[in-house]
């Protein structure tokens, strides 16, 4: 069928995605997809208890189940020193329950079997005899000193897990005695779940002939997780092949190593088999990453015109029963301390204490790198409070602070450095975009008729490409990122890189990028990812850091193949290297552009007619450590009308208006603003794990966690402003997570502005319609 | 149990276990893998199948409920090498990223076309509303049914004389 990648100089261009044609004919292999030879199933038995001892495990009547091959428990795991493990956040993890469970749903026992249901047969027999034992869910009870300590495996005798601190504690604290207006806010994000719709699993496949273990995985890291099993194992790296196939949505869900996974591997370990675990969606919400649980207090120190002076941030971070939060270790809080967001702040301090509790463990970061969604949606939330103060128009308040392109480079009280922004410009469109004066008008027409219409803003500055060596690392592993390319005589190129995509069209962007380097089109081009075999060591796909960091390093791989391909050109041309230009499609001799040679004619030549003395062939590697982080930024308004009956909130419209620099690919980066969007409303409006006070999980599948509906989600406008990174190769940013660090705030200032007339300053997420009603009736509106 | 089962125009007999799901009969009897597994409670339509025209969650159907029908699946679809319109659509207006609810979702819309072909912006949102997508937003989803729709009935057809069409009436 007709579709444009054939084209020369496909950067910028909305090119239809090269991986569609496999989904959507159904040939996807995702993990569940594949079967080997020999392949066992593996289900796992949990506890139903949030705290327990385990008394005794019985696997007896299991094992009578017909084909059952193995029964693994904690104390099994131990004799191979694999009942813990150290997890991404430097805590240890249990793997099988030894002595006691802490939270609910956790991992007890694993079943292989021969067939799924036999596996899910045993499962259900095997007996666990447990002791139960007071059960702490609230962070701030697990902090009071005569709490029940969680952890007792720690030295440390509390459930107090770390202290993180950035920015200048004294100095904010200066400003804050002499400010004339100070506000205060308590504001609670919720845990909530990245619930990609495929669920995790794996396939271990141990070869006892080879002593190579092939391990099929849901993966967004897949080099990664390689070293980290190496690490656990004691399996040699180089005899671990990790192919991560085609993911199915991921949002951070799949960066950590779960329980389960292991349990698989030593199974096949032990059977010389393929063990296959796909979890259940129960098992995917109620036990592998969650993500957020921040209980955060803002205050801002301002003038009365507005003018913000320093912003102070005390939090209190639930992450369940064992730190597996997926963090660089520099940062347990991460990159909470952007919180600052948009505005100049003269000073600011941020603290952030870890708490241990009856939870599932494993905090990612969805969609967002490290806590910036938290850290966005405080700020956020927090200028509208202030605005309300003053008495001021939420934008006005905004356009007095925002930090000025002519600022940039800029440093922030936190200290980082946003590399490039321009954040009046941005706003501005959003707001003409909208209409935002007219909006306002017709919002003050319907609340003199008793109407209730909200506008909500929210300007945010995201910071991604989580890669720069000097700041991050996993496990002490630096996160630069990798690409290798290959052109081949015919002038077709192989392209493999470190990152891994789960829907986010790397295949068609990384195609264009090396494309456009190479003067070639993006079909010229194939792109591999996900297998540790062939592609060279990244850190993955998550917080937006696979253009920011992988970008960068197929363009500058791309251009060390330019560099060789140039002195093959001056060959074929007959003249001096100095002579030759590349004008972006082919080599041409500097002041005679008729004679020319392309990157085809030049790549035959590589490999049949080089320059004497010159290494044949035409490829190269390039691990790209990126000098600083990306700061994407975007202006974000969202309309509501609120129905007074039933408290219902209709998002009329919605404008996302976003900045990731230089776009590769304009429908996919629109695409991924649509999808975070959505998932942004649901974290507004929909979605929350709670607890009961036994530690129960409330909404362990997707009837109790809501995902949202084409009814349910509204329908989306976007558009964009190009401000360049000044340090990328291609000026590229990263959007992928943007959307939905940016939207809450929105969503949440918009329903607060509707309900303003009575006296609401802040309302929690999820804004369920029975809060808004509540509202309504506490105020005499509905009955 | 023995069941028959016509599937993409095949017929294939097969000795399944009672509690076989149908999702589980095609994805590991047939091999047919374009219906996924998402949710386990009937929310998320990764699993959609048309059974006897009709789009099922065969997560919910067992096998053998199926024996003596008729089903297609998204690998079903393609005809001579050519592609169904909604796949078509589908690739063109960027209605999907990771894919896997792809084929689901692709399967409903089949349905919903046969019923509809000049389906409103409410009418799609309201005929996929038991597909689950988490990357698109369906903005794009909605976009590519419309559009094969037209492609669907032809581009002669009048999309505004709905009196005409035949209205999904969920």
């Amino acid at each position: 069928m007709a579709i444009n990648q054939c084209e020369l100089r496909p950067m910028g261009k909305p090119i239809h995605r090269k991986e569609d044609p496999r989904f959507i004919r159904g040939q996807g292999r995702y993990v569940d997809d594949i079967v080997l030879p020999n392949m066992l199933y593996m289900s796992i038995v949990r506890s139903p208890y949030a705290h327990a001892k385990i008394k005794s495990i019985h696997t007896e009547a299991a094992y009578q189940v017909p084909g059952v091959k193995l029964i693994l428990t904690g104390e099994d795991l131990e004799k191979l020193n694999l009942a813990w493990i150290p997890t991404m956040a430097g805590d240890v993890q249990m793997v099988l329950a030894t002595k006691k469970v802490l939270y609910q749903y956790q991992e007890v026992a694993a079943v292989i079997a021969e067939t799924r249901g036999a596996a899910a047969d045993a499962a259900q027999l095997v007996e666990v005899e447990y002791e139960a034992l007071p059960v702490v869910v609230d962070p701030f009870r697990a902090l009071q000193p005569d709490a029940p300590v969680l952890r007792d495996d720690r030295e440390k005798q509390s459930n107090h897990i770390w202290h993180w601190e950035a920015g200048d504690r004294e100095k904010t604290e200066e400003i804050f005695q002499a400010a004339p207006v100070v506000v205060s806010q308590n504001v609670r994000f919720q845990r909530v779940h990245p619930s990609p719709l495929e669920p995790c699993g794996c396939i271990a496949d141990y070869n006892k002939a080879t002593g190579k273990l092939t391990w099929y995985v849901t993966s967004q890291a897949p080099h990664a997780h390689r070293t980290v099993l190496a690490m656990v194992s004691g399996l040699p790296e180089h005899k671990i092949h990790v192919i991560s196939p085609d993911v199915g949505g991921g949002f951070g869900n799949k960066v950590p190593v779960y329980p389960g996974y292991v349990c698989a591997i030593v199974a096949s370990l032990q059977l010389g088999q393929p063990v296959k675990w796909i979890e259940t969606r129960t098992e995917n919400i109620a036990s592998t990453g969650f993500a957020r649980d921040y209980h955060m207090t803002a205050e801002i120190a301002a003038d009365e015109s507005g003018k913000v002076l320093a912003l102070r941030v005390k939090t209190v971070a639930d992450h369940g029963a064992f730190d597996a939060a997926a963090d660089p270790t520099k940062f347990p809080a991460g990159l909470f301390s952007i919180v600052t967001g948009s505005y100049d702040f003269q000073q600011a301090f941020v603290e952030v204490d870890g708490v241990y509790t009856n939870k599932a463990p494993g905090g990612v970061a969805y969609r967002c790198s490290f806590r910036v969604t938290e850290a966005a949606y405080l700020i956020e939330r927090t200028m509208d409070v202030l605005a309300r103060r003053l008495n001021m128009d939420p934008a006005e308040l905004r356009l007095r602070n925002f930090i000025k392109k002519e600022q940039f480079p800029y440093q922030s009280p936190t200290g980082w450095t946003y590399d490039s922004g321009d954040y009046e410009k941005t706003f501005k469109l959003a707001l003409e975009k909208i209409g935002y004066h007219e909006l306002r008008k017709e919002q003050a027409e319907k609340r003199a008729r008793g109407e209730l219409m909200g506008i909500g803003i929210s300007t945010f500055t995201e910071v991604v490409g989580a890669g720069p060596s000097h700041s991050f690392d996993i496990m002490g592993i630096k996160m630069f990122d990798s690409a290798e390319i290959r052109v081949h005589p015919t002038g077709k190129v192989i392209a493999r890189l470190g990152v891994r995509h789960q829907g986010q069209g790397h295949e068609t962007t990384f195609a264009q990028i090396i494309g456009e380097e190479l003067g070639l089109s993006a079909d010229d081009v194939l792109v591999e990812e996900g297998d540790t075999d062939t592609a060279p060591y990244g850190l993955g796909t998550y917080a937006s850091r696979s253009t920011p960091t992988a970008g960068g390093a197929a363009a500058l791989c791309a251009r060390r193949i330019r560099e060789k391909a140039k002195k093959i050109a001056a060959h074929l041309l007959e003249v001096g290297e100095a002579d030759v230009s590349w004008n972006g499609e082919a080599f041409e001799v500097k002041g005679l552009p008729s004679r020319k040679v392309t990157m085809s004619e030049v790549a035959l030549a590589a490999y049949t007619n080089l320059p004497e003395g010159m290494e044949p062939g035409l490829e190269a590697t390039y691990y790209y450590d990126p000098p600083n982080l990306t700061f994407p930024h975007g202006a974000y308004i969202a309309v509501v009308d609120i129905d007074k009956g039933t408290g219902a909130v209709k998002v009329r419209r919605f404008l996302a208006v976003d900045d990731c620099g230089n776009v590769i690919n304009p429908m996919i980066v629109e695409g991924q603003v649509h999808g975070g969007l959505t998932e942004g409303f649901a974290i507004a409006f929909m979605q929350d794990i709670p607890y009961d006070e036994d530690g129960n999980c409330l909404a362990p599948n997707w009837m109790d966690y809501l995902v949202p509906t084409s009814l349910d989600s509204p329908h989306w406008e976007t558009d964009r402003t190009v401000t360049p990174s000044p340090h990328h190769p291609i000026g590229a940013k990263g959007v992928g997570e943007s959307p939905n660090v940016g939207s809450p705030a929105a969503f949440v200032n918009a329903v607060v502005d509707a309900l303003a007339p009575y006296g609401v300053e802040h309302i929690d997420m999820p804004i369920f319609p029975w809060k808004v009603w509540e509202i309504l009736r506490q105020n005499g509106v509905t009955e | 149990m023995q069941i028959r089962v016509t599937v993409n125009g095949r017929v294939h007999e097969s000795d399944v276990e009672p509690r076989t799901l149908l999702v589980y009969y095609l994805r590991e009897h047939l091999r047919l893998t374009g219906a996924h597994v998402g949710c386990d409670t009937t929310t998320c339509g990764a699993c959609t199948v048309l059974l006897n025209g009709k789009a099922v969650k065969s997560c919910t159907v067992l096998a053998v409920q199926a024996n003596g029908q008729e089903i297609v699946t998204i690998e079903g679809l393609e005809r001579d090498g050519e592609l169904h319109p909604l796949q078509k659509a589908f690739w063109e207006e960027h209605a999907l990223q990771c894919g896997y609810c792809t084929p689901g979702m692709i399967m409903t819309a089949c349905e919903l076309l046969a019923r509809n072909p000049f389906p409103t912006e409410e009418e799609v949102r309201k005929g996929i509303s038991g597909n689950v997508c988490r990357c698109t937003g369906y903005v794009n989803i909605v976009k590519a049914i419309q559009s094969a729709g037209r492609q669907l009935a032809g581009q002669t057809a009048d999309p505004e004389n709905r009196s005409e069409v035949v209205s999904s009436g969920n």
